[in-house]
């Protein structure tokens, strides 16, 4: 058998890790899944190639986050080695190696924010979020598109990405209003440089394959071509599947893997999927085989029966609908944005973020300098329920000579600041400064 | 006494070692109209004058196997496929008999839906209407739940000469090439039968009934019986004989080491991590087909000692082709061999032709003769290096599954080097200087292979399986399924494990203190399902490693042949 296009895999079950023996996120996750794709014989077919992950640097998080107190303190070996497979799959892509590329790695990362006192959602850092400041930084700044398919609103790429133009966010999950984390409505539309570059598509519960294929079809793909991105990622969650334990979606295997025919990403990213026997290794299979280029048609999970999924017409109606109002939107961005933004250098945002796993509550004022020339600055100011604070300045990658002047002023500024941690991000010149 | 024969693609190479000892050597060209007579030939020889009651063991690696696949002098098969639900695999190249059944079991071996009997009768009526002589039977995950395989043979078992169930084949997952790997099990059944049946009973008109053992492609043996059930086991065992025969005769550390054995048309590389192999990471490939076959890692180059040298767009080229002999031996092109000659590394005969041809080669090049002659010498070593590192690179790719694994930086780093072959004593210090390491060449190397055959003894691997929840505990390759408690763990896994390796090595006639069984990997997952009360996964891998069956100092051993020599 032979790829017709070439994939690199970086399958990393880490065996050795869990957040807790009996977690959705321990040891045995990705088990049957390995054991799926070996008897499969992914591993002989030609142009399909596996790679073991990188580790990620503490300065590979840092472009990336604010942690506190420490990246170092926060993170375990886990989630450097699963920063570092999503770093192997952009340099594998990138550097021409495959076409393709798929990090199948564990702990997930998309409700990792900007700043981090601990574990969201079983995430710490947005491991799809480092790999990508890694390649820009490498490789220069690019266009690039993020396609969230969790079951669960990506809330933290949309808090990394919410003021760059450059990176269009795009996330359909189970409405927000019936599942973790609760956000992710149409109207949470990005910062005043890239307002209508965030784009949510809340689906009601019981969603099957067509809704999503309606979505993907009728909102994602035409605002793709629109964007025109140079890169192409999945946030490849599997909760959408039937089978999933903590969603009440009813996606399929054959479902995953039309979805990425159509998608066609460059890369892909193993967010969530806790149904570990009954979904993931078939969803794998499949997504692999679409990226492949490989005909997927006899992967289906043993109790899939063609109808037995079959979304109701009234959720169909509501798809539907939600779909117009997203396309509404798109349309009309640049309207919108002026009637908000008009006329104001600075936008502030204030918001708490809950952090359900590590048990910690964080309030958080945002503050937008916006720029004519470039995306402009962004000011983080934020304090938790234990009596941490900390400020963060981000100097974006295309930041102009004179934001980035003032991007370390303000920096300056903040030296008065007692007992409150301080970071600089400058990524236009890959510079963190931390104290 | 032990008789150790291994019969290569030109010659058969015997040896009878006692105690150490080399007794006696003989070399046979293969006579490839009769694979058995050229093999009995040289065991004939062999036992002329020694004592027939002497001999404890006869051990034999052939290319009986390999020939009859690369050949395609093999039965009739016919293969019967659960494939069950996933990738569209095509097996266009097993025959024109293969039969899809129903059904099929998942990852865990939960059985899904089964085929029916009224499948198996059309299949075996049509299977017998054509003639089919074997039957392999495959299904998807047997590793995990054989039942279907073994109740097809139940059902088949009567109507054909041998079947073939994937899953004694090997633990290891691979729904491809678990077909594959039966397939030609039973392709080459009836022919490696005839040669077992052959080869007991000339022993037995000769009046030896001492064990035969055959050597396999992973360094080890199998008893006789045990090869005709597999035969696909004893495929390609003749780079597994040079290797442990060099193993033999080079000091036995415990060191990282790359082994190199230097022919006419190639070179083969081999490795040792703390003195023990490096195997393929999923099987041997054979005829195109990728098998579960488990082998010592070997790479092989197209460079040899006859490798064609010549200059093309002003550049010196060497090989991957062979043309000839090397001129100093009589061929028509010029090669590595003469260059070593030219250089005074080589003795033999002085030849006028072979000295013209490297002066000829050098004035294209605008060079001195003896320049270019070290000209390529150092390309033919650089060649093997740049060969040596793309291999290391290769092994050090694998993939890993644990954090563990990923943050430890244990690297195989060769630290000294071991070379045969025909240009190996000469090429040794151009090898030693190119490598900046120490370069041993074994004593007696020429036999290497047939002392490999002789000294190695059984390979045992199993895969051990328990899955708590599904109260099942299985061990493919023994054919073991069976029931277990909720309560099972994984260290009563691992004493069964070890426990069942002893038994094979003993039905092998090696007691558990010969060859020392270990457990290669071992852990216990926990499942969750529901609220309360978790189930485990546990998965051993055991085995017995290739070892020699004398610990003896064999560096010190010298043939009667050279006493005799000695003696001229």
């Amino acid at each position: 058998m032979k790829a017709n296009n070439t994939l690199g895999l970086i399958l990393f079950p880490a065996f050795d890790w869990a957040i807790s023996p009996t977690h959705p996120e321990r040891e045995e996750r990705l088990l049957y899944t390995q054991d799926q794709l070996l008897e499969e014989g992914i591993e002989d077919i030609e142009g399909i190639h596996f790679f073991n992950p990188s580790v990620a640097s503490a300065k590979d998080i840092d472009r990336v986050h604010f942690c506190y107190p420490s990246t170092k303190k926060l993170l375990t070996p886990s989630h450097f080695i699963a920063a570092g497979g999503v770093i192997r799959a952009f340099e594998a892509v990138l550097s021409g190696e495959t076409d393709k590329s798929f990090a199948l790695v564990r702990p997930p990362g998309h409700h990792a924010q900007r700043v981090v006192y601990g574990d969201r959602g079983f995430c710490i850092i947005n491991t799809e979020a480092v790999g990508l400041a890694y390649a820009r930084k490498k490789y220069g700044n690019m266009r690039v598109a993020i396609v969230d398919t969790d079951c669960h609103h990506g809330d933290g790429s949309q808090d990394i990405y919410w003021n760059d133009p450059d990176t269009l966010f795009i996330s359909f999950h189970q409405d927000g209003r019936t599942l973790y984390p609760g956000t992710g409505a149409i109207e949470e539309l990005g910062g005043p440089s890239a307002y209508g570059y965030n784009i949510n598509i809340p689906l009601p519960p019981n969603t099957g394959d067509e809704g999503f294929q309606y979505v993907l079809e009728h909102v994602v793909l035409p605002i793709l071509d629109e964007y025109n991105p140079d890169l192409i990622i999945n946030s490849a969650g599997q909760d959408n599947h039937y089978t999933d334990p903590l969603t009440n979606m009813n996606f399929s295997a054959q479902g995953y893997a039309n979805l990425n025919k159509l998608l066609n990403p460059d890369i892909a990213v193993l967010e969530g999927g806790y149904s570990i026997q009954g979904a993931l290794p078939y969803v794998n299979t499949g997504i692999i085989a679409a990226m492949a280029g490989l005909d997927f048609s006899g992967v289906v999970e043993p109790d899939y029966h063609l109808g037995k999924w079959k979304q109701s017409s009234r959720i169909t109606e509501q798809i539907k609908k939600i779909s117009e109002d997203v396309l509404t939107i798109w349309q009309h961005k640049e309207a919108l944005a002026e009637r908000i933004f008009e006329g104001k250098s600075s936008v502030t945002r204030s918001r708490q973020v809950y952090y359900d796993t590590a048990g910690i509550l964080e309030s958080q004022t945002q503050e937008f300098i916006t720029c004519p020339n470039c995306p402009g600055l962004d000011r983080i100011q934020s304090k938790n329920d234990r009596g941490a604070s900390l400020i963060g300045i981000t100097i974006p990658i295309r930041a102009c000579p004179s934001c980035r002047e003032k991007g370390y002023d303000l920096f300056e500024q903040t030296k008065s600041a007692r007992g409150t941690k301080r970071y600089l991000q400058d990524l236009a010149h890959d510079k963190c400064i931390i104290d | 006494m032990i008789i150790g024969i291994d019969m290569g693609g030109t010659n058969i190479d015997g040896v009878a070692i006692d105690e150490g000892r080399l007794i006696k050597h003989v070399k046979r060209p293969v006579d490839r109209s009769d694979y058995f007579l050229s093999i009995w030939g040289a065991i004939k020889e062999l036992l002329q004058d020694v004592n027939k009651e002497k001999i404890s063991r006869i051990q034999l690696s052939t290319t009986i196997s390999t020939n009859a696949i690369v050949e395609k002098r093999i039965s009739k098969v016919g293969v019967i496929l659960q494939r069950g639900p996933g990738l569209s695999w095509e097996f266009d190249d097993l025959g024109d008999h293969v039969e899809d059944v129903s059904g099929s079991v998942d990852h865990r071996g939960i059985p899904i839906a089964s085929a029916g009997t009224d499948e198996l009768v059309r299949i075996r009526d049509d299977f017998s209407h054509h003639s089919v002589e074997s039957v392999a039977l495959i299904s998807k995950f047997s590793t995990r739940n054989s039942t279907f395989e073994k109740q097809a043979a139940d059902f088949l078992k009567d109507s054909f000469q041998n079947i073939t169930m994937g899953h004694t084949l090997s633990g290891k997952l691979s729904f491809p090439r678990r077909v594959q790997t039966s397939y030609l099990n039973a392709a080459v059944s009836s022919t490696f039968q005839n040669f077992a049946i052959n080869i007991r009973n000339a022993l037995k008109r000769e009046g030896i009934d001492a064990p035969i053992y055959i050597l396999k492609a992973d360094g080890g043996t199998i008893d006789l019986d045990g090869a005709i059930a597999k035969p696909v086991e004893t495929i390609l065992s003749g780079p597994a004989a040079s290797f442990m025969g060099m193993s033999a005769l080079l000091a036995q550390d415990h060191i990282d080491r790359c082994l190199l054995d230097i022919g006419g048309t190639t070179t083969d590389l081999f490795f040792l991590v703390d003195g023990v192999p490096v195997f393929e990471p999923s099987g041997i490939e054979i005829d195109g087909r990728k098998t579960l076959v488990r082998a010592i890692y070997s790479t092989s180059i197209g460079l040899g000692g006859d490798s064609y040298v010549r200059i093309e767009g002003g550049e010196l080229k060497i090989g991957p082709k062979r043309m000839d002999h090397a001129i100093v031996f009589g061929g028509k092109y010029l090669t590595p061999t003469d260059a070593l000659v030219y250089l005074g590394d080589m003795k033999v005969e002085h030849s006028q032709k072979s000295a013209e041809a490297i002066e000829e080669a050098a004035q294209a090049l605008q060079m001195s003769a003896e320049s270019f002659a070290k000209k390529i010498i150092a390309q033919f070593c650089k060649t093997i290096k740049f060969a040596v590192d793309s291999a290391l690179q290769k092994i050090h790719e694998n993939p890993v599954y644990t954090i563990k694994e990923l943050l430890s930086d244990r690297t195989l780093k060769p630290e000294s080097f071991g070379v045969i072959g025909g240009p190996a004593e000469a090429l040794r210090g151009h090898l030693q200087r190119e490598f900046n390491l120490p370069v041993e060449l074994p004593p007696a190397f020429e036999i290497a292979n047939a002392i490999g055959a002789a000294l190695a003894r059984p390979t045992v691997e199993i895969t051990l399986l328990a899955d708590t929840d599904r109260k099942i505990l299985s061990i493919p390759e023994l054919g073991v399924y069976e029931e277990i408690d909720k309560s099972y763990r994984l260290e009563r896994a691992k004493d069964r494990a070890l426990q069942e390796v002893h038994k094979a090595s003993e039905a092998m006639g090696f007691a558990s203190d010969i060859a020392e069984a270990e457990i290669t990997e071992a852990s216990s997952f926990n499942m969750i399902k529901g609220y309360y009360g978790a189930d485990r996964n546990i998965r051993v891998k055991a085995q017995i490693k290739p070892g020699l069956i004398t610990q003896a100092p064999l560096t010190q051993l010298k043939s009667r042949n050279e006493e005799n020599d000695e003696s001229k």
